[in-house]
């Protein structure tokens, strides 16, 4: 095949990057390299759009060992210890093919994690659906909670947290980010720099297919109406194979023979090799023939841009090809010598005796393109006034049933029982709490993991929500007792040539660089996902936030149900009333407009560390955050998860009790305390200046509001847990 | 006691099986797939897990390896063997425990705890529980146990039914029942009762922190019975 510039066009690059290549290779390319170029040069390998702006993110700390940069981020949580982890999105192949596309995604993030020598311990997910009305969303839905569970259940990883969202704005794509964390000693972590020349550079795992060829330029770009042409783009997977070879690598692990070990995920072959290289300043030499197809009369260009699963690429010390082998043959993998690294820098490729690359590795990865967009600055909106006749009417227990029914409160249960959430045997804290918790195997310590994103606050003002995202993390480890350590981010817009998209990517991450910087969590990992548009219509910002926390004593951890009649109820943060962009605000009123609730790093900070010293003097029972549809929301998930009441006197604010009760006021905890303790913990709160509300006092099964209002916590039960399992048996 | 947990290409539960029995005090081995020899067993555990993906019928193709010739004529001599979850499925096709297992009813894998009722204490794993009802774990996609009219006449004449799902008060009935099984058994053995197909997860629950301690009940019992 020829190519020319319209070849190139058709392989989604732009015209000036075509001749860019030309330039830099000083002719024209052929097939097989400008294949490898597309792959390369895309949007989701090269992080062309989004370098400059990821730059700025805050990725040290003392904990940290790996920021970003290599397969996964990795940080120390003592003893010898350490947790590599990742977040990384698989949204339009999850469009395309809902159980495939979610499956490989579970898959590859697994595979990131294990390349580093570290088995995986946890596995978490966050997806968002259009509208429940839209008519693709139900077998989105069905086909992703499949996927996911039919690839991590067979791993026999658990599934121990996530989060899922409902809006109209994904009607046309959905998103599906997966997070892995495993764990690892601090000294045997793999890292994928090649070193020393002449090494040979292994093959293993799965055959090569002609699935997912251009799996990544397909990521690249904006779905139309033709997107179901695109189905063969998508990856396969096969959980089976991808078990032995979790077990087969972490066998070879075990020896000193791995020089470098990287899997191939996006752009499979092409990406994996030329990375290898590049980081180590080396060549590297493939004889294509060699490496293991499963169909007949693959070329080199389909070799190089498979995206079959499964599968890894090693660099082996010299003389260890023999034992490497032994250990694959024993899970019955294939493994094949297919080259040896070179002193050229360059990526040489032969197929047939005949050499059909021939690469300089740094005009793929240093010269790729890299570009400052054009983006625009978003205003903060401006905030609305309750009008006292839209609210005169309502019965505050008809609203908060509304909102536990609501899609995106409401009980989760129906996806989360399709998960294996206690395989491994240390699972401590399952789903549907604030954080999933998992114990280090065989010690005390636990390690608890949250994923968080609010699309509705990042839509509304991009810098404000961007911190927010970071501090509800941040939240969510708290209220299980954890220590937050750092973060991984998943970060997922519409277009980026469209400078409105755009602005909302570099505010969002302006935002949680912000927030991570003040509150010491540091991004150590993630992955940026453009283009999820449809035509001209992109989702609402958002950014995925992963956050992991350390817990010394599995045994301190905390859980939010409420465990005991009599005892006390705080709410700990100032709720000023904050109404727009809420759930109330949405779903209530009808109003879409207004700024997002304000966030107060310093708040937020002193707010969480000072509750961690309540948890730490075992002074708390049990902990909620506040959320989406405010106090009285957290307030009647504890009770339901805890099967009790509470009897609730709103504090003599200024502001009335709607606003009370429904707010979205940044900061806040709902705490349980044991009555004898008020004294000691309102010493704390006061000395380290911690606002905080006497709420009530826990009963038996009713949740009464200033003695006027009541409901049994039967029927708050029946509204929290029946949309989901309805709407999907419909 | 001597234990020995069988691990087949895909087993995921092995680990948890070797800690569990390990906790009650099991001198447990591994033992590969491809083996031949069975060490000197108390007892033999086929795990959880997919065996060879269960791309086939789950079980199938796991019944067939090298090791399962050795466990099959441990069972027929009187070995004690017990089969968890996809343990269990190996067990089905083997034939050493009659029926078997088809997709959950609503087609979906399932993760949660379960009550189920002993429904026979004569034999020696479950000998001296004092308890008639356990909170045990389930995780499963085909844990619907089915068997002929005839089979099921011989099972129960045999009083070969282990445990049947249940609520908490030992109530057996159909809204208990997790995923279809025909009268709601989660657990049966062979005629002499030293085989055990079982699909509830025992060595998920050895610890207050987890899911329950009825597990610990079972172990604890399991090892006393034995010696």
């Amino acid at each position: 095949m020829i190519v020319n510039e319209q070849v190139a066009v058709d392989h989604g690059l732009k015209k000036d990057e075509y001749a860019k290549i030309c330039e830099l290779l000083k002719r024209t390319p052929n097939i097989t390299e400008l294949g490898i170029f597309s792959a390369m040069w895309n949007e989701h390998c090269s992080y062309k759009s989004s370098r400059l702006h990821l730059k700025k993110l805050p990725t040290k700390g003392k904990k940290v060992i790996q920021g970003p940069g290599e397969n996964a981020g990795v940080i120390d949580i003592e003893d010898n210890d350490a947790i590599v982890f990742k977040i990384e999105s698989h949204n339009h192949p999850s469009f395309i093919e809902p159980y495939q596309g979610a499956a490989t995604g579970v898959g590859g993030i697994m595979r990131d994690v294990f390349t580093m020598g570290a088995r995986p311990i946890a596995n978490l997910n966050s997806i968002h659906f259009g509208s429940p009305q839209h008519k693709k969303t139900k077998n989105l839905l069905r086909g992703v909670v499949h996927g996911i569970g039919g690839y991590g259940n067979c791993m026999g990883v658990p599934t121990i947290a996530g989060q899922t969202s409902f809006d109209s704005s994904y009607n046309g794509n959905i998103l599906v980010n997966a997070m892995t964390l495993g764990l690892v000693k601090k000294d045997k972590i793999f890292y994928s720099k090649a070193a020393g020349l002449n090494k040979p550079v292994i093959y293993v795992g799965s055959k090569t297919g002609r699935d997912g060829i251009h799996g990544a330029s397909m990521a690249s770009a904006s779905f139309d109406e033709k997107i179901e042409e695109k189905k063969p783009t998508v990856q396969v997977g096969d959980p089976f194979t991808e078990k032995l070879l979790l077990e087969a690598c972490l066998e070879l692990m075990a020896g000193d023979s791995i020089i470098a070990i990287q899997d191939m995920g996006a752009a499979g072959l092409t990406s994996s090799s030329i990375e290898m290289a590049s980081k180590g300043n080396l060549g590297i030499e493939i004889n294509l023939n060699k490496v293991p197809c499963r169909e007949t009369k693959m070329t080199p260009y389909e070799i190089m841009l498979s995206e079959s699963q499964e599968r890894m690429l090693i660099v082996l010390e010299n003389g260890k090809e023999d034992q490497a082998k032994k250990i694959f043959d024993k899970w019955n993998l294939d493994f094949s010598v297919i080259g040896k690294t070179t002193k050229s820098k360059k990526i040489e490729l032969y197929f047939d005796d005949e050499k059909v690359a021939d690469i300089p590795v740094d005009t793929l990865v240093e010269n790729s393109p890299m570009y400052d967009r054009k983006w625009k600055k978003a205003k903060l909106p401006k905030k609305n006034k309750i009008k006292k006749e839209d609210i005169k009417h309502l019965k505050i227990i008809d609203v908060v049933k509304k909102i536990l029914a609501n899609p995106n409160v409401c009980s989760k249960e129906w996806i989360w029982q399709q998960y294996d959430h206690t395989v491994m045997g240390d699972t401590v804290q399952k789903p549907g709490g604030d954080a999933g918790v998992v114990r280090v195997h065989g010690t005390d310590k636990a390690v608890a993991a949250s994923v968080d994103s609010s699309a509705v606050y990042c839509w509304a003002h991009p810098l404000t929500g961007g911190k927010q995202v970071v501090c509800e993390s941040f939240r969510n480890l708290i209220s299980v007792g954890a220590k937050p350590i750092a973060i991984t981010n998943c970060l997922n817009f519409g277009s980026p040539e469209n400078d409105e998209n755009m602005g909302e990517f570099v505010e969002c991450v302006q935002g949680i660089g912000e927030a991570s910087e003040y509150l010491k969590f540091p991004v150590v990992s993630g992955n940026v996902s453009f283009y999820n548009q449809t035509k001209d219509q992109g989702i609402k910002p958002t950014p995925t936030i992963g956050g992991i926390g350390l817990i010394k004593d599995y045994k301190n951890m905390i859980t939010m149900d409420f465990k005991e009649v009599d005892n006390l109820v705080l709410v700990i943060g100032k709720t000023e009333g904050h109404i727009d962009q809420s759930l109330f605000a949405r779903i209530i009123l009808d109003e879409k407009n207004g700024p997002p609730p304000e966030v107060n790093l310093f708040n937020e900070k002193n707010n969480g560390e000072t509750l961690l010293k309540l948890i730490d003097n075992k002074l708390i029972k049990s902990v909620h955050d506040v959320s989406l549809g405010g106090i009285i929301t957290a307030v009647a998930k504890m009770c339901i998860k805890g099967k009790k009441g509470i009897n609730i006197k709103k504090p003599k604010y200024l502001i009335n009790e709607i606003e009370y009760l429904f707010a979205e006021d940044q900061g806040r905890y709902i705490l349980e305390i044991n009555k004898k303790d008020f004294k000691k913990v309102a010493d704390i709160l006061d000395k380290n200046a911690v606002h905080f509300d006497e709420l009530g006092t826990i009963s038996e099964n009713e949740l009464y509001i200033n003695d006027k209002t009541k409901v049994t916590i039967d029927e708050l039960s029946t509204s929290n847990k029946s949309w989901l399992t309805k709407y999907m048996s419909k | 006691m001597k234990s020995s947990v069988i691990t087949f290409p895909g087993s995921n539960c092995d680990r948890d099986m070797d800690v569990a029995l390990k906790k009650f005090g099991f001198k447990n081995k591994m033992v590969w797939h491809a083996d031949a020899e069975l060490p000197k067993s108390d007892i033999v555990v086929l795990p959880g897990g997919f065996s060879y993906g269960d791309y086939l019928r789950c079980g199938s193709m796991a019944s067939k390896s090298k090791i399962m010739q050795s466990v099959i004529n441990f069972a027929n001599s009187g070995g004690m063997v017990m089969g968890i979850c996809n343990g269990f499925q190996i067990l089905v096709e083997t034939g050493l425990v009659p029926g078997v297992l088809l997709r959950n009813k609503y087609l979906e894998f399932i993760c949660k705890n379960v009550f189920v009722k002993i429904n026979d204490k004569k034999n020696k794993y479950f000998k001296n529980v004092n308890n008639e009802v356990l909170e045990l774990h389930i995780a499963h996609n085909e844990g619907n146990y089915f068997c002929t009219n005839d089979q099921l006449k011989e099972i129960e004449d045999n009083n070969q039914i282990a445990i049947n799902y249940c609520d908490e008060n030992g109530k057996i009935e159909d809204k208990f029942n997790p995923n279809g099984s025909i009268k709601n058994i989660a657990g049966i053995f062979n005629k002499e009762k030293n085989v055990l197909g079982m699909m509830p997860h025992p060595e998920r629950m050895i610890d207050r922190s987890l899911s329950g301690e009825d597990g610990s009940l079972f172990f604890k019992n399991l090892i006393n019975n034995l010696k």
